[in-house]
C-alpha cells in the first residue's frame, strides 16, 4: 500500500461537514445587451454532515440538484455560497495548490463508463495517472501499483495495457473505481455509477463498492435516483427536491417511516418485485413534472404538486418550512410535522 | 373453443452482421399474445428482447440486420411476408410502437400538432380539420393540459415526460389493437414512470388494446403484466404467468435474477446475491445452454445440448434440464 505523505487528522468522526452549500446559476436573456433575468438556484442552503466510514445517500430526480452537489462538494463546481469543511478545513478557502493536495483524499465515479475513460489511454495510464499528478510512484513501483488495484476490484492484472473499448460496462466501471482507489483516498462521490449498468452487473458492482468500504474505510457520498440499490448501499439518506433537502435521516427511519409528501409519493412509485404486494399498494400519483426553477419560489417548493399541501392552509403556500428533527437522527422539512400543528 | 391469439410468432430469427461476424441476436423464439393482455418480456443487453419486437414490425435496418427464419402471425397474414403497401397498413394503424427515446419519433423541426394530424391523416383519411380534433382529444386524453395550444408546441419545449405522452398519444391515434412498448420508461424519473404506466392500463382497458412491454427491470412488471417472457441471448428461457413467475421461478437465470433484485421494502442484509460471470458472446454463440458457465445447477448436458422450452406448470414453460 502506498504511504499517506498528506497531513492526516486525528481520527474524528465526522469527516465532511456541508454547511448552506449553494450553487446559484444566473440566467441571461435579452436581445441586444445580455442581462441577468433569473437565477437557478440549483442548490439552495444544504446543510448535512457524513461520518467516517458511513455511506449518504442523495436522492431525488432529475434537476433535483443532487449531481451539482456531489461536484460543489469536491469543488468541481464552485459553490456560490456556504462551507464545506473537510476534515474541518473548509474546502471553499483553499487556493488552487492546497486544494490539489487535499483532492488525494476525494475521489469521484462517475456514471457513464463509456464517457469517463480516455479512449486513447490504457489501462496502464488512466489507472496510474493521479499516481503520477500526486507523485505517489513511477515506473515499476506504478505498474505493481496498477496491477495491485485491477486485482482490488476483480480485474485480470494482465489486462493492464488492454484499452477501455476492449471491457464491457461493469467492467469499465471496475476500472473507474480502481482509479479513483489508486490514489488511497477517504472519501468518495459516487456520482450514479450503476445506473448504466445491466440489472444482474449492477448487483456485483454494489457488492465490490460495499466491501472495499470495509476493507479500505471508505467514506461515500452515493448520488442515485435508484431507490432500491440506495436502500442496500447506505446507513443514511437525504431526499432532495428542486435544490433542498426535504428529508434526512437513518435508511431504515427514512424508508419504513417517510415523513414528508415526496418521499412518500417517491417510495410508493418504486416497483417491488412481487405482485401480490404490487396489487394492495397505495399509489400516490403525483400530477404534473416538476417546477422550472426559474418560477418565482415562496412557500414550500413541493406546494404545487403535493397531496395535501391543503391540510394546513395557507402556510405551505406562503412560508417555507425548515428542517426539523422529528425522530432521533430523522429530520423533515414539512409543516405537516410542525411542532404547532402535529399530525 | 379456443380463441385464437392476436399475434403469434413462431421460430423467429434475426442476425446483425458486423466486422467481427454474425451476431445471432434472436435465436428462434415462439410466443404468442392474446388480445387485451400485457405480455411483459424481460433481458438484459443482448437478450434479443428489443430486436425480437422490431422484427415484428419489420424495423431492422436493411444495412446491417436480416430476419432470417420464422413466422408472425397477425390477422391471419404472415407479416414477415406481406408486401410493403399491407405492413403500412398495419403499422401505425393496427400495432403502433413506443421506445425509450421519444425523439427517435418525434420530427424535431415540426410541431406536434403536426405529428399527430399527419399520423392520423394517414392512416385514417379524416379531414385536417378532424384530425386536428381528435389530435387534441389524445393530448387530454394523455394529461397534457391546454392541449389546443400545445398543438403548436414543439418538441424541445416539453420535458421528458411529456415528450413520452405525446409519443403515446401519437402511438395511440388510430387506435391499434396492439402496442409494442420498448423501454418506454427507462429514462424517466420513477414518479413520472408511475404516471405513464397508470396511464397506459387506463388506455388499455378502455380501448382493449394488447400491450408488450419490453423492459430490464424485472420488478417493473410485477405491476401490470398478465403473463411474461425471460430472454436470455437470444432466446425464451422461461414463460410464466406473473404471479408464477415470481413466486415459483424455475430457471436459474431467472431464479437468480429475482434474488439480485435490491428492494425499498426490506433490509437486504449484507450481501446481494449477484449472478457471477457476464452475458455470452453472440457471435461465437457457446454450444449447449447459453446460460450454463454462470450457472451453479449446471450439468454436462447443460454444455452440450442447447435445452428446449417444456412445461412445467399451467402456462409455465422453461428451457432448463436441471429445472430446480
Amino acid at each position: 500500500m502506498v504511504a499517506k505523505t498528506h497531513p492526516s487528522k486525528p481520527e474524528t468522526d465526522t469527516l465532511l461537514r456541508v454547511e448552506n452549500l449553494q450553487v446559484h446559476f444566473p440566467v441571461s436573456g435579452g436581445i441586444f445587451r445580455q442581462k441577468q433575468v433569473g437565477i437557478i438556484r440549483a442548490v439552495d442552503g444544504l446543510t448535512f454532515e457524513i461520518k467516517r466510514g458511513e455511506t449518504l445517500s442523495l436522492v431525488g430526480e432529475s434537476g433535483c440538484g443532487k449531481s451539482t452537489t456531489g461536484r460543489a462538494i469536491l469543488q468541481l463546481q464552485t459553490p456560490t455560497g456556504g462551507q464545506v469543511y473537510f476534515n474541518d478545513i473548509d474546502l471553499t478557502k483553499l487556493d488552487a495548490q492546497k486544494l490539489r493536495i487535499m483532492r488525494r483524499q476525494m475521489q469521484i465515479i462517475f456514471q457513464d463508463p463509456y464517457a469517463s475513460l480516455n479512449p486513447r489511454m490504457t489501462l496502464k495510464k488512466i489507472i496510474g495517472e493521479p499516481l503520477l499528478i500526486h507523485r505517489l510512484a513511477k515506473g515499476e513501483s506504478l505498474i505493481n501499483r496498477v496491477q495491485e488495484l485491477l486485482e482490488l476490484v476483480g480485474l485480470n492484472p494482465q489486462f493492464i495495457n488492454r484499452y477501455p473499448h476492449e471491457f464491457s460496462g461493469g467492467q469499465r466501471q471496475r476500472i473507474a473505481i480502481a482509479r479513483a482507489l489508486a490514489v488511497d483516498p477517504d472519501f468518495l462521490v459516487c456520482d450514479e455509477p450503476i445506473a448504466s449498468l445491466d440489472v444482474s452487473i449492477q448487483a456485483q458492482v454494489v457488492n465490490l463498492m460495499r466491501s472495499l468500504q470495509k476493507r479500505l474505510n471508505l467514506t461515500y457520498l452515493f448520488i442515485a435516483h435508484d431507490l432500491s440499490i440506495v436502500r442496500y448501499i447506505s446507513s443514511r439518506v437525504a431526499v432532495m427536491y428542486l435544490g433542498k433537502i426535504v428529508e434526512i435521516g437513518e435508511c431504515n427511519s427514512v424508508y419504513d417511516y417517510p415523513l414528508h409528501p415526496y418521499t412518500k409519493a417517491l417510495l410508493s412509485a418504486v416497483p417491488i418485485p412481487d405482485p401480490e404486494i404490487e396489487a394492495k399498494r397505495e399509489r400516490i400519483i403525483l400530477k404534473g413534472d416538476v417546477p422550472s426553477f426559474l418560477l418565482p419560489s415562496c412557500g414550500c417548493r413541493f406546494y404545487s404538486r403535493c397531496p395535501s399541501a391543503k391540510l394546513v392552509g395557507d402556510r405551505c403556500r406562503v412560508e417555507e418550512p425548515q428542517l426539523r428533527e422529528i425522530n432521533p437522527g430523522h429530520f423533515v422539512s414539512c409543516h405537516l410535522w410542525d411542532s404547532q400543528n402535529p399530525l | 373453443m379456443m380463441i385464437s391469439p392476436l399475434l403469434q410468432v413462431k421460430n423467429l430469427e434475426t442476425r446483425f452482421i458486423t466486422t467481427d461476424g454474425v451476431v445471432k441476436a434472436v435465436n428462434g423464439i415462439s410466443y404468442h399474445v392474446n388480445a387485451g393482455e400485457t405480455l411483459g418480456i424481460v433481458g438484459e443487453s443482448g437478450s434479443g428482447k428489443s430486436a425480437g419486437v422490431l422484427s415484428i414490425l419489420r424495423l431492422i435496418s436493411a444495412n446491417s440486420g436480416r430476419i432470417s427464419g420464422g413466422e408472425i402471425w397477425f390477422e391471419k397474414q404472415d407479416l414477415l411476408k406481406v408486401n410493403k403497401s399491407a405492413l403500412r397498413r398495419i403499422r401505425g394503424n393496427k400495432i403502433s410502437m413506443i421506445f425509450q427515446d421519444p425523439m427517435t419519433c418525434l420530427n424535431p423541426v415540426l410541431t406536434i400538432g403536426k405529428q399527430i394530424t399527419e399520423a392520423i391523416q394517414v392512416h385514417s383519411g379524416a379531414t385536417k380539420l378532424e384530425a386536428q380534433q381528435q389530435a387534441i382529444a389524445l393530448l387530454e386524453k394523455v394529461g397534457i393540459s391546454s392541449a389546443k395550444r400545445r398543438l403548436g408546441s414543439y418538441p424541445y419545449q416539453f420535458s421528458g415526460g411529456m415528450r413520452q405522452r405525446v409519443m403515446i398519444a401519437m402511438a395511440l391515434a388510430c387506435h391499434p389493437q396492439l402496442l409494442i412498448a420498448d423501454e418506454p420508461t427507462t429514462a424517466l424519473d420513477v414518479t413520472v414512470q408511475a404516471q405513464v404506466i397508470e396511464m397506459i392500463k387506463q388506455l388499455q382497458n378502455e380501448m382493449g388494446m394488447a400491450v408488450i412491454w419490453i423492459t430490464h427491470d424485472l420488478a417493473l412488471l410485477a405491476r401490470f403484466a398478465d403473463r411474461i417472457l425471460v430472454m436470455y441471448a437470444g432466446q425464451i428461457v422461461e414463460e410464466a404467468p406473473v404471479n408464477q413467475l415470481y413466486k415459483h421461478p424455475r430457471h436459474p437465470y431467472t431464479m437468480g435474477l429475482l434474488k439480485s433484485l435490491p428492494r425499498p421494502d426490506r433490509d437486504m442484509g449484507e450481501t446481494l446475491p449477484a449472478i457471477p460471470g457476464t452475458p455470452p458472446d453472440l457471435i461465437n454463440y457457446p454450444q449447449g445452454c447459453p446460460f450454463a458457465p454462470r450457472c451453479q445447477y449446471a450439468i454436462d448436458r447443460c454444455f452440450q445440448e442447447d435445452p428446449i422450452l417444456e412445461l412445467v406448470a399451467t402456462h409455465h414453460q422453461v428451457a432448463c434440464w436441471v429445472k430446480p
